[in-house]
């Protein structure tokens, strides 16, 4: 069998599509000042907010699928009057900017919020400027994504398989877990890759609800940001290990996963 | 006929003026101003130069000023990157002077405003907050700005001169960001400019910092280099340390230059 | 054990209306053309499709009521399910598709397993218990599915065209073991098929279905005998007639009248077989009564036979030889005439 050759046009588009992506990557990588990257790699600035976007991103992630797999699965397999309005709202912090995002979790979580306000009158817990608060912000944005694509997964998988666990005895919570969720595992763990990805690099919501405070809420992002103003070559360094560590978790989504999502 | 060739004559001078008058000569008279001009300004500044540029706009018919408010560190890096501006109006020399002497400005920078700290607190200031040191009374909520933005620092000088120990809450990228957490009620207390707190008229409730411990922010201005619109820029910030500007920029809290 | 299941269904422009009894002891076979309702009468046995009207019991137990609303769930009815494709999880190895229905029921693991591996052994496939389904064939599958539905020990045991995913060379043998393997098991059986052959080997009774609705019932032998209806007289390769019977003479609806040797009265089925048809250039003379005039519609060679299709008064296949095709020098289109001697018309009740 022969491989395929692209068409000249295809593939010329393609290439500035690579391009597009690759340029910007390769600025940040060239103007990178390598001597002082172990200096700024180990600085117990960037280490904290290292350690923090890693723990926000990967609560939010757990979060996520928590709530986002039995939505998706709502979505996907019950009828009911309003379903595509409350799916379309439910997806909305997808084209939200992130900032519209933290002002409404602020009025929805905030002390004087709608929540918020009877947490701190009942129990004396605010969400504003507390890692929590960041992990709420990150969640908030990055669970549609996840949503998204586990929904399509259960929308494209073959329901027979769950017919015929079901002859074979097993009750609606087997056939989820032992049938269903192994079956959709591709897109499962490609939804929680997104989520995840999403997550590491929110910046708007974040700051404006969870505020930025080193080790508390100062993420990645707005370590990088506040860096840029003062020491734009250690900002570039912070953006790189960012840019290597989303790398290096693409990468290990190989074609198996992406191909059979 | 010679009555004709004076007309046209004095028609052509007029244009001739007008070009004239744009490319910064500094003999052009008032009405020969045109163009766009960008001023970049720090967020502090936004009530006072949104009116400082609407008034300057009244005055000369054919000029729009655009205006890009954030943290002046943001403005910094935003111009050392290439952004298109005119005028950078600073919120304290230290910024300044980096800008001038990694080579973006033109001419030397001139002050034109001072401003000092205040305390900005809910309106009836629940929390009964009466000076510095209750900022770090238990169950206050307080934040302030990031160090490298230049209330920031000013608070943190401030905090010092009082002796007062406190760790805030959150390090915010710009006094805007400041206040409008203290309207929301995410936070009780923070350290903003007088004219911020004026700014935010009934919104917010201000409370005076002594003498002793404040910390007077001066704000210099000057026109970037490679302005695309040095004359008009020259001309807005000339506008601004008028007698005109100043008495505007009294009314929103500052002081002069 | 016995099955006694009313089922119907409105599924799509399908209305299945049927009445279905069985016990241990034999195999039916549910036969039918494509679309007729059998699967979704499984299916409904099964629990995996509600009923719009009626009943299933097994066993004296109510598994469905439309009346009362009673339902138990598929969970918990004791039916072993084979499907067309077989389904087997992908994800699970051949022991563990094996061994679901026992762990869904709670069995212990290893409990679970070794009764797996006894089955897979039972169907000759000891060895592929650590294989996944896709690395196994057609074949092999189905014995795999075949295990899997009879693990966990169901009352019943519904299978949906067990063989028509095979190809024709593997079919034969793999029906040959799905006899031997029914014939072991002591339980309901219920085989839905479209394939006669499938039917008449592997069950002892036939129920046909057309049209969501029972046609009729009989061993295999019964069925092809007297057919009563078009579709199992095609099966079976005869014609049919239907129409009123009176001392040997059978109305049709149309008014034609066949002269039949049998002395039935009533409605009447009327079969013919097609080489009792004869073709004639020219109306022929003597004694047979049934002649008629038609043209040919059509002919298809079959090794040693033609079978001529004539359009007339009536519509009948004619079989003949090659040579006598010949003979008769028909081109498409071209007249004939067709006679049968009422001695060869098998007459029974509708």
């Amino acid at each position: 069998m022969r491989r395929e050759r692209a068409p000249l046009a295809i593939g010329a588009l393609a290439v500035a599509g690579v391009l597009f992506f690759l340029v910007p990557l390769l600025g940040l990588v060239l103007r990178t000042p390598w001597s002082d990257a172990p200096r700024a790699l180990t600085s117990p600035d960037t280490l904290e907010a290292l350690r923090l976007s890693l723990i926000a991103s990967l609560s939010s992630t757990g979060l996520s699928i928590l709530l986002g797999v039995p939505l998706a699965w709502v979505y996907a397999r019950i009828e009911f009057p309003g379903r595509n309005l409350l799916r379309a709202l439910t997806t909305l912090p997808m084209v939200l900017p992130p900032v519209v995002g933290g002002i409404a979790l602020l009025l929805a979580f905030g002390r004087r919020g709608l929540v918020g306000g009877w947490l701190d009158a009942t129990f004396g817990v605010t969400l504003p400027f507390t890692t929590l608060g960041v992990v709420f912000a990150e969640t908030f944005v990055a669970m549609p994504f996840l949503v998204l694509t586990v929904e399509a997964g259960l929308r494209s998988m073959d329901r027979r398989f769950e017919h015929a666990a079901r002859t074979l005895g097993a009750g609606r919570w087997t056939v989820l877990t032992r049938v269903t969720l192994p079956l959709i595992a591709p897109s499962l763990f490609a939804g929680a890759v997104l989520c995840w990805a999403r997550a590491l690099g929110e910046f708007g919501a974040t700051i404006t609800f969870a505020g930025n405070f080193p080790g508390v809420t100062q993420t990645m992002p707005l370590a990088v940001y506040l860096l840029l103003e003062t020491n734009p070559e250690g900002s570039f360094v912070l953006s790189l290990i960012l840019l290597a560590v989303s790398l290096l978790v693409l990468v290990s989504l190989r074609d198996r996963w992406l191909g059979s999502a | 006929m010679f009555r004709h060739t004076s007309l046209v004559t004095a028609a052509a001078a007029l244009v001739i003026s007008a070009c004239g008058g744009a490319s910064g000569s500094a003999g052009a008279s008032p009405t020969a101003l045109s163009g766009t001009i960008n001023v970049f300004a720090a967020a502090s500044l936004t009530a006072a130069f949104n009116a400082l540029g609407h008034s300057f706009q009244q005055e000369h018919g054919g000029v729009t000023v655009k205006f890009n408010y954030a943290g002046t560190p943001t403005l910094v890096t935003q111009i050392e990157q290439g952004a298109q501006a005119d005028v950078f109006a600073s919120a304290d020399a230290t910024n300044m002077d980096k800008l001038k002497g990694d080579g973006f400005t033109t001419g030397d920078p001139k002050v034109f405003a001072h401003n000092v700290l205040e305390i900005v607190v809910a309106p009836g200031n629940p929390k009964n907050i009466n000076g510095l040191a209750d900022l770090a009374k238990p169950g206050v909520v307080y934040i302030t700005e990031a160090p490298t933005v230049p209330a920031g620092r000013y608070s943190l000088q401030a905090l010092a001169k009082a002796g007062v120990r406190v760790t805030p809450k959150s390090l915010e990228t710009d006094v805007k960001s400041v206040i409008s957490k203290i309207e929301l009620g995410e936070a009780d207390a923070g350290i903003v400019y007088t004219t911020d707190v004026k700014a935010a008229g009934s919104k917010v409730a201000g409370v005076p910092i002594p003498d002793s411990d404040n910390v007077v922010a001066t704000y210099p201005v000057v026109v970037v280099k490679g302005a695309p619109n040095a004359g008009t820029a020259a001309a807005f910030i000339a506008y601004v340390l008028s007698a005109g500007g100043q008495q505007t920029l009294g009314t929103y809290g500052f002081q002069h230059a | 054990m016995s099955l006694d299941a009313t089922v119907q269904v409105v599924v799509g422009t399908l209305e299945l209306d049927v009445h279905l009894k069985t016990e241990e002891g034999e195999v039916v076979a549910l036969l039918g053309p494509n679309g007729a309702g059998k699967t979704t009468l499984l299916q409904a046995i099964a629990g995996l499709v509600p009923l719009s009207a009626g009943r299933v019991e097994l066993d004296d137990k109510v598994l469905e009521d439309a009346a009362t609303g009673q339902y138990v769930p598929t969970e918990r009815r004791s039916i072993g399910f084979v499907f067309q494709d077989y389904l087997l999880f992908p994800h699970l190895s051949v022991a563990d598709n094996v061994a679901f229905g026992l762990r869904a029921r709670g069995t212990a693991k290893s409990v679970a397993r070794s009764r797996a591996l006894e089955w897979l052994e039972r169907v000759g496939l000891t060895g592929y218990a650590a294989s996944k389904p896709a690395e196994l064939s057609g074949g092999q599958r189905q014995r795999v599915a075949l295990a899997r539905a009879l693990a966990p020990g169901p009352r019943a045991l519904l299978l949906d065209e067990p063989l028509a995913a095979l190809d024709v060379t593997t079919r034969a043998a793999v029906r040959r073991d799905l006899k031997t393997h029914l014939a072991s098991y002591r339980g309901i059986r219920l085989v839905v098929t479209h394939d006669p052959l499938e039917a008449a080997v592997l069950a002892d009774r036939l129920i046909v279905i057309e049209h969501g609705r029972h046609v009729q019932t009989g061993t295999p032998i019964e069925v092809a005998e007297h057919p009563k209806s078009r579709y199992v007289a095609d099966l079976v390769g005869v014609n049919l007639l239907r129409g009123e019977a009176d001392h040997g003479s059978v109305r049709l609806s149309d008014g034609t009248l066949v002269s039949a040797a049998d002395a039935v009265t009533g409605e009447v089925f009327a079969v013919i077989h097609p080489r009792a048809v004869a073709l004639h250039r020219a109306r022929p003379e003597g004694s047979p009564r049934n002649v008629w005039s038609g043209h040919v519609n059509g002919v298809e060679l079959y090794g040693d036979r033609a079978r001529v299709r004539v359009e007339g008064r009536l519509h009948l296949v004619a079989e003949v030889t090659p040579a006598g095709l010949a003979e008769l020098r028909l081109g498409d289109g071209g007249e004939v005439w067709m006679s049968f001697k009422a001695t060869e018309v098998a007459v029974y009740a509708a």
